[in-house]
């Protein structure tokens, strides 16, 4: 295992280790305010200090992990869900119209970039989690819509699906049972990219107001909350944005990690 | 040549008809008479029925559609419900804001890029290769409006160099661009990271060609064939990628001029969500849109001038 995929596994265990835990203790309840103990810095009794509320600020990060992580990965879920059907589809009919039509509507859902894709839900429906988590859904389709007809393409050319397809396996058979597996080391890699990313997204929705509602602690919403208190109290600021990116840069280096270890080629390539 | 730019203009056209109609269906559905909301919880059925019509709320949904993509074929993108002054002059006294701060923070992008790039690929598993790798790896993980908060933190509030926020106008150009610095360089940060990975990855392919080797062979020194040579080659990903940022960025600054509190594009939009002003939303969500989708489309043309391969293939 290289020195990418440990710090990339550590980093990412501990984000998603602090937020199952977070379901079973906090250091402090997170909706308990005390006026007294208001933007204390970080001291013994709270390790990383406590906010305008007077609430503890390692618990609402501890908590807070666990909206992103779970905004982000539903909203992988449903990229990868819709995404690769869609592409291996597309591939089995190559050079039809539905090929084409397809890659057209992925064009255009990569037209709406997905905090514009947020803002029009939000403008209709309200803002709320399961909005963030449609926006960002919607835009991670045409990614793995992408990525799985571009690397199946190749695929159908070859010998062993010849060979299948002469057993009289259907299109979809095939798709399922050979073209997907050989998917997999890619759709992992890219999956956890695409995770990252949300996790990203998930922060900027929030932060602009149109992610989970208080009082779901949300890092992006710890941070509009600090904006006007920087300059008194730094910490409420920098803690929030410590953790977007230790759990942004984790899931990068532990991207780059699996597709090392998973693709045995690329290895050879970089030495 | 003229065979490829005709099917890829008619495909954006189909291509923002399409995208204007999935914005105005999406906003139709939205729950709430704009005209009702306007006017208040007591107001008269027979007021509502006259602002819906002064508004153009009581044709049906096709005409409005039509008269919406028309008007905006001409300039005229409406009247805003909620200030009664047309759309269109409302996004651009905004765009004025917008605008600059995405085209200054790509050129700040692109200032950065290049030069790391170029260092990483000619240094390659040296030292300055690493560092620049790793310093992209932080630059892809920090969300651009906490990177935003810090630099107002160090250099407006400890350090006094910039204003925390707030715009002074285009009067004093000086006074303009200083404001727009911190905002330019935070929503820069992000893409130079992914911009000087493009180049750096881009310059060592195009360096392990054959071509690269016969030059090196003839005698040429590493520095003359990654100028003459490697460069202008790998340029060609490069520029693409610049070309898709500009969009990024234009959307992206949606979010740090809340940071910075710029009147720009990304108050107006979201003002107009909380008023449930919905032309407004629906025309700056358009505009976004028509920007991607033309700047996509620029590029592909580009790209197809410069590679002809590309104009025969899909």
């Amino acid at each position: 295992m290289s020195r990418t995929l440990i710090l990339g596994l550590a980093l990412t265990a501990l984000f998603v280790g602090a937020a199952l835990l977070s379901f079973v203790w906090t250091p402090y309840d997170v909706e308990t305010m005390s006026i007294a103990q208001r933007l204390r810095p970080p001291d013994a009794d709270h390790l990383l200090g406590t906010d305008h509320f007077g609430r503890d600020i390692l618990s609402m990060i501890m908590v807070g992990a666990r909206t992103s992580i779970a905004v982000a990965l539903v909203a992988v879920g449903i990229g990868m869900g819709l995404g690769v059907p869609l592409g291996l589809w597309a591939a089995a009919r190559r050079s039809g119209w539905l090929d084409e039509a397809i890659m057209r509507f992925n064009d255009l859902v990569f037209a709406f970039p997905s905090l514009v894709i947020a803002i029009l839900i939000t403008a209709v429906f309200g803002p709320s989690a399961v909005n963030a988590i449609i926006a960002i859904g919607i835009f991670n389709i045409p990614v793995f819509a992408r990525l799985a007809r571009g690397a199946a393409l190749p695929l159908w050319t070859r010998d062993f699906i010849l060979a299948a397809r002469v057993a009289g396996k259907s299109g979809l058979r095939i798709s399922a049972e050979h073209i997907l597996p050989n998917l997999a080391n890619l759709l992992i890699v890219q999956g956890t990219i695409q995770f990252s990313l949300g996790i990203l997204a998930e922060a900027g929705l929030s932060y602009v107001g149109l992610g989970a509602q208080p009082p779901v602690p949300s890092w992006g919403r710890m941070l509009a909350d600090a904006q006007t208190m920087v300059a008194l109290a730094p910490h409420v600021a920098v803690v929030p944005g410590l953790a977007i990116v230790g759990m942004v840069l984790g899931l990068n280096l532990l991207g780059d990690g699996l597709r090392d270890l998973l693709d045995p080629k690329l290895r050879v390539l970089r030495t | 040549m003229l065979r490829y730019t005709l099917t890829r203009l008619a495909s954006l056209a189909i291509s923002l008809l399409v995208a204007s109609a999935v914005i105005f269906l999406v906003v139709e559905v939205a729950p709430g008479d704009p005209a009702a909301y306007m006017l208040g919880l007591n107001a008269q059925p027979d007021t509502v029925a006259a602002l819906r019509a002064e508004l153009g709320l009581d044709v049906s949904r096709p005409e409005r559609y039509l008269d919406w993509l028309g008007g905006m074929l001409t300039g005229d993108f409406g009247v805003s419900y909620t200030y009664r002054t047309p759309v269109a002059q409302m996004i651009a006294d905004r765009l004025w804001v917008s605008l600059p701060l995405a085209l200054y923070a790509l050129t700040l992008s692109t200032c950065i890029a290049f030069p790391a790039g170029l260092l990483a690929a000619s240094r390659r598993g040296k030292a300055a290769d690493i560092g620049v790798t790793a310093a992209t790896q932080l630059g892809v993980a920090v969300p651009n409006f906490w990177f935003a908060m810090l630099l107002v933190l160090l250099f407006a509030i400890n350090l006094g160099w910039f204003s925390a926020g707030g715009f002074p106008g285009w009067d004093d150009p000086l006074a303009a661009l200083k404001a727009l610095t911190l905002p330019a360089i935070a929503l820069a940060l992000p893409q130079a990271a992914i911009l000087t990975r493009v180049m750096r990855s881009s310059l060592l392919d195009t360096l392990g060609e054959d071509y690269i080797r016969t030059a090196r062979a003839k005698g040429l020194s590493r520095g003359q064939v990654l100028w003459r040579h490697a460069l202008r080659n790998a340029l060609i990903p490069v520029l693409t990628i610049i070309g898709l940022q500009f969009s990024f960025l234009l959307a992206g600054a949606i979010i740090i001029e809340q940071v910075f509190f710029l009147p720009g594009l990304g108050r107006l939009i979201f003002q107009a969500i909380s008023q449930r002003d919905l032309i407004v939303v629906e025309s700056v969500v358009m505009l976004l849109v028509f920007a991607v989708i033309t700047v996509n489309f620029a590029v592909d043309l580009a790209y197809a001038a410069a590679d002809p391969r590309l104009r025969t293939r899909r």
